[in-house]
């Protein structure tokens, strides 16, 4: 069997053991209302996802917060940019960026509400949350980069954009991935939060907080799943934009 | 070429080099020898402007420059052909003149190898192999035929030699025979200069 696929049936044992317990809980419940089974809830997300508002409803949410991310990642990637080029840059931009880390969400949130309308709200918390991450690792990877070979690209007078593609880049880039990875989960959990305190329409912060709202438990865990299923895709699909993991020592 | 007038520079209170002058020519080539630590590369990476000395001034007419440094410097994410084809155009067209390069330093099974997958002897042919693919006006070398058994090592000086023999060279080497090989005049290192 190859390494492949002992680790998709790796995966799927421990998705399956989840699942068990996740249906031995809901049975020891016994109340729908306290805590829904995975069948339930699989039963519900399939009734929302077969009308068409339910997509109407991601589409928006993913619009939001995807935009947020987007913005995020070309400005920490310029902001970064910016601070390893000038020191005085950096030293007003580093407590900036660790205040907006360790202020709670919900602040910004409630901030924002006011200064905001609420569709720009979700956009807006998904970039805060996104773009110091971001900043602090492409900072990382450019202060990374090896002297030895920028000399060399010195010594050799390479073009500016040589020099941008083949050295800045790979070497930035595994810095990027992580970013991305790290940063995307908090910019999609830290927008939805944003949607269900501003409940703008078309959105799956107001169908969670209307389920809240209704005792809607199933509804709840449904449009959690779908917000779990939906991270991971965009998780992938970024990814993929960055390109994939070299097997050398780097990446280009 | 190359203008080396009255350069001067400290390593904290250890004065390295002390009002060193040097002029290379087109097609002359200069061999720095001394003991190590005492200023060959230093110098080498002042004529290059890599470092910039406390006093003195450093002149160089316009022209390509190289330089083979004690490490190979290539690029972990790029192959050895790719690496050399990083001096030429970059671009397709000039892969198969870095693959030419990289037969006449006897690498010819190593274009598609990645640096990771080289021995640190290959790593440093390939690291020739751009030196010399580069065509330059001013060659740097530093000891960089270490790292090869004796016969290669006559090999590879061979080539150099005859590929540099209109080229104004530095060679930073603790070796006579290497020096000889490249056609240099010999310079010693004598209190902060090379006489």
């Amino acid at each position: 069997m190859s390494p492949r696929v002992q680790g998709l049936f790796r995966t799927l044992a421990v998705l399956l053991f989840w699942l068990l317990v996740w249906t031995s809980a809901a049975a020891l419940a016994g109340q729908e209302l306290l805590l829904p089974s995975p069948a339930q809830t699989a039963r519900k997300l399939l009734e929302l996802a077969s009308g068409a508002e339910f997509w109407l409803t991601v589409g928006r949410s993913v619009l939001r917060v995807l935009t947020g991310i987007l913005a995020a990642v070309t400005g920490g990637v310029l902001l970064a940019l910016l601070t390893h080029r000038s020191p005085l840059c950096m030293a007003l931009l580093s407590p900036l960026m660790t205040l907006v880390k360790s202020t709670p969400v919900a602040s910004f949130i409630i901030l924002a509400l006011v200064w905001l309308g609420r569709n720009t709200v979700p956009v807006f918390i998904a970039a805060l949350m996104v773009l110091p991450v971001v900043w602090a690792n492409v900072s990382a990877g450019l202060r990374g980069i090896d002297p030895g070979l920028l000399e060399l690209a010195r010594v050799y007078e390479l073009p500016r954009l040589r020099v941008l593609r083949r050295i800045t880049w790979p070497s930035v880039r595994p810095h990027l991935r992580a970013a991305l990875r790290s940063a995307l989960g908090l910019g999609w959990k830290a927008g939805i939060a944003a949607e269900v305190l501003t409940v703008p329409a078309l959105s799956i912060g107001k169908r969670i907080y209307e389920a809240k709202l209704y005792l809607e438990t199933t509804e709840l865990f449904a449009w959690t799943a779908a917000v779990v299923l939906v991270s991971l895709a965009i998780e992938k699909l970024l990814l993929r934009l960055v390109g994939k993991e070299s097997t050398h020592a780097g990446t280009e | 070429m190359l203008e080396l007038n009255e350069i001067s520079l400290r390593f904290g209170d250890k004065r390295v080099l002390d009002g060193c002058t040097l002029h290379l020519q087109k097609g002359e080539h200069i061999a720095l020898m001394g003991p190590s630590g005492c200023g060959k590369t230093t110098l080498l990476r002042i004529a290059l402007s890599l470092q910039v000395p406390d006093s003195g001034t450093v002149q160089r007419k316009a022209g390509g420059l190289a330089a083979v440094f004690q490490e190979p410097r290539l690029l972990p994410w790029r192959t050895a052909a790719e690496n050399v084809n990083l001096v030429l155009s970059d671009r397709e067209e000039t892969l198969p003149e870095a693959r030419a390069w990289l037969k006449r330093l006897e690498l010819d099974d190593a274009g598609d190898l990645y640096p990771a997958e080289l021995s640190g002897g290959m790593q440093q042919r390939v690291s020739i192999a751009r030196a010399l693919a580069a065509s330059p006006a001013l060659l740097a070398l530093d000891e960089p035929f270490k790292a090869m058994d004796s016969a290669l090592r006559e090999r590879v000086m061979g080539l150099t030699a005859e590929r540099v023999k209109d080229t104004a060279l530095l060679l930073a080497t603790h070796s006579e025979e290497e020096a000889e090989a490249l056609g240099c005049r010999v310079l010693r290192y004598q209190d902060g200069k090379f006489v």
